[in-house]
């Protein structure tokens, strides 16, 4: 009987060299050291991706323009998302790099102008402000090793000038006349930085159709780019996105290559 | 213990034998010498009657340029130049040695030397070597089969195209051309697109930089035309701070003599030391 008992009130183990009920187990033949599980996770790499953004301040306003794929990896996935988003009738942002962060941004951006609406102060976000915010909110989350895996650029009208800015997903954040991410800025800036020195004051058309050429030039020799771009276009009597455009291209070229020696 | 009788012939190719010590050397903190690459912009394209090469004149070792001018298209024969991205010393031995084989081999033929000979030596060379021997190479040249333009990367594949550019600032001429080139150029407008290239290349990359040189390849001709365009010239400088003669009044003038004993005075030949 008091054998018994003790079984009882003294119960022996489960198991011997197993995982304890109720506790964590690490097991035995992980080479991950995923043990500690802090709160912050860290974004390793981009997943869904858009390539380059570009931009141009022309006599009057800017123009920016992206093109509609989000890559996954080497697969051209998504051939319709607009990496173009318009905060208000006087900001326009364009982002490359991972989607899903862009996505979560956006959202962030969307509820505060939201909030800003319900203050009904008159106020609301010009292209400065946003790009102050954005370099904060980027640097911010890469000081705490958990990056925003983009590129933003923000475009606007604010004080009688166009704005025209670039922030990084490490923080890094400047002002210019012509702005490219990614494979533009080896591509496309040489040609953009070469026509505005010619050209210093240009009007609203020569500044699309120079955006045009540069698109078409980054479908040729990007291989992460799409067919199919839109472009916003903010001035002092608003921002409006164009789009989808689908340039010509010229592969007559091709007759004249044949074998490689 | 070399025996005289049974003489190792010697290995081709490269020799690999301090590859491991040289491993051990990096482990333990020495610093292998850099390699003097040119960074670089090169281009080619093939108009109406031949072919346009086109050059910068930056060298780089690493951040500092190690040469403000020079010569990256190189001579292969009278009527073939090959211009030369990657490391200087790999450009320049590499071209040599094909000039000097295709030389011997015009000797040989008593023909003209073709472009594709010289396309197929220099591939079957970097092959061999496996992309150790860095350089990444346009050449051109007009023979008597018409104007071909080439480009030789260093693992030894070659790509035949009416346009090419290679080198850090290969992107930038690239767009240049992408955007302008048309098939049958005249010499004027070839000239122009190539040396525009090159710029794109010179101020928007920073391992290229300096000068533009161009050479024109037709059936008849070559022109070298080294420092085509000067893009980057050195400032002039405003002032100066010399001061003019007489900005100090001289107000006496005195010369004194430095009296000096001459002690002993030879003049002796010597014959030179023949032994």
């Amino acid at each position: 009987m008091e054998a018994g008992m003790s079984c009882l009130t003294n119960p022996p183990p489960f198991w011997k060299n197993g995982p304890q009920p109720g506790g964590i187990y690490n097991f035995p033949n992980s080479s991950a050291t995923h043990s500690n599980t802090s709160e912050s996770q860290r974004s390793a790499y981009p997943i869904v991706t858009g390539t380059s953004v570009l931009g141009l301040k022309f006599n009057g306003g800017v123009v920016i323009a992206a093109d509609m794929l989000g890559s996954y990896g080497s697969l051209a996935r998504f051939r319709n998302i607009s990496r173009l988003s318009k905060i208000n009738d006087s900001t326009v942002i364009g982002c490359g790099g991972d989607y899903a962060d862009f996505q979560f941004l956006s959202s962030v951006i969307e509820q505060r102008v939201i909030d800003e609406e319900c203050l009904n102060d008159g106020f609301g976000f010009t292209p400065k402000s946003m790009f102050s915010w954005l370099t904060r909110v980027l640097y911010n989350r890469r000081s705490k090793f958990n990056p925003l895996w983009n590129v933003y650029v923000v475009a606007g009208y604010q004080d009688e000038q166009p704005f025209l800015g670039y922030v990084d997903k490490i923080g890094v954040a400047y002002e210019a006349p012509a702005i490219s991410s990614g494979f533009g800025s080896h591509i496309a800036l040489p040609i953009l930085r070469e026509e505005m020195e010619k050209n210093t004051n240009m009007n609203e058309n020569e500044a699309i159709a120079l955006v045009q050429r540069c698109m078409k030039l980054l479908y040729y020799r990007d291989a992460r780019s799409l067919n199919k771009y839109q472009y916003a276009v903010i001035t002092k009597t608003g921002a409006a996105i164009h789009g989808p455009v689908v340039p010509e291209t010229n592969w007559e070229i091709a007759h004249l290559i044949q074998g490689y020696e | 213990m070399a025996s005289t009788v049974a003489v190792e012939l010697p290995h081709g190719g490269f020799s690999f034998d301090n590859c491991k010590r040289n491993a051990l050397l990096e482990d333990k903190g020495f610093k292998a010498p850099k390699a003097y690459k040119t960074g670089t912009t090169i281009a080619g394209i093939i108009f109406k009657d031949g072919v346009v090469l086109g050059a910068d004149t930056r060298a780089t070792e690493d951040t500092v340029v190690a040469d403000k001018n020079c010569e990256k298209i190189h001579y292969i024969s009278s009527n073939i130049y090959c211009c030369g991205a990657g490391t200087a010393a790999d450009t320049e031995m590499t071209t040599q040695m094909i000039a000097s084989k295709l030389e011997l081999h015009r000797l040989e033929t008593s023909r003209k030397p073709r472009v594709c000979t010289a396309n197929r030596l220099l591939k079957q060379m970097l092959y061999r070597y496996h992309g150790y021997i860095s350089a990444a190479l346009v050449l051109g040249g007009v023979d008597s089969t018409g104007p071909h333009l080439y480009s030789v990367w260093p693992h030894g594949s070659t790509d035949k195209l009416p346009y090419v550019t290679m080198g850090s600032g290969s992107l930038a001429a690239m767009a240049v051309f992408e955007d302008r080139f048309k098939p049958e150029m005249e010499r004027e407008e070839a000239m122009k697109l190539v040396q525009d290239a090159i710029r794109a290349g010179i101020f928007n990359d920073l391992g290229s930089g300096s000068n533009v040189d161009l050479c024109i390849i037709t059936k008849d001709k070559t022109d070298y035309l080294r420092t085509y365009q000067e893009a980057n010239l050195k400032g002039v400088r405003q002032g100066t701070y010399r001061y003019k003669r007489g900005t100090s009044a001289v107000l006496k003038t005195e010369v004194k003599k430095i009296v000096l004993e001459v002690i002993d005075t030879q003049v002796k030949p010597q014959a030179m030391d023949t032994d």
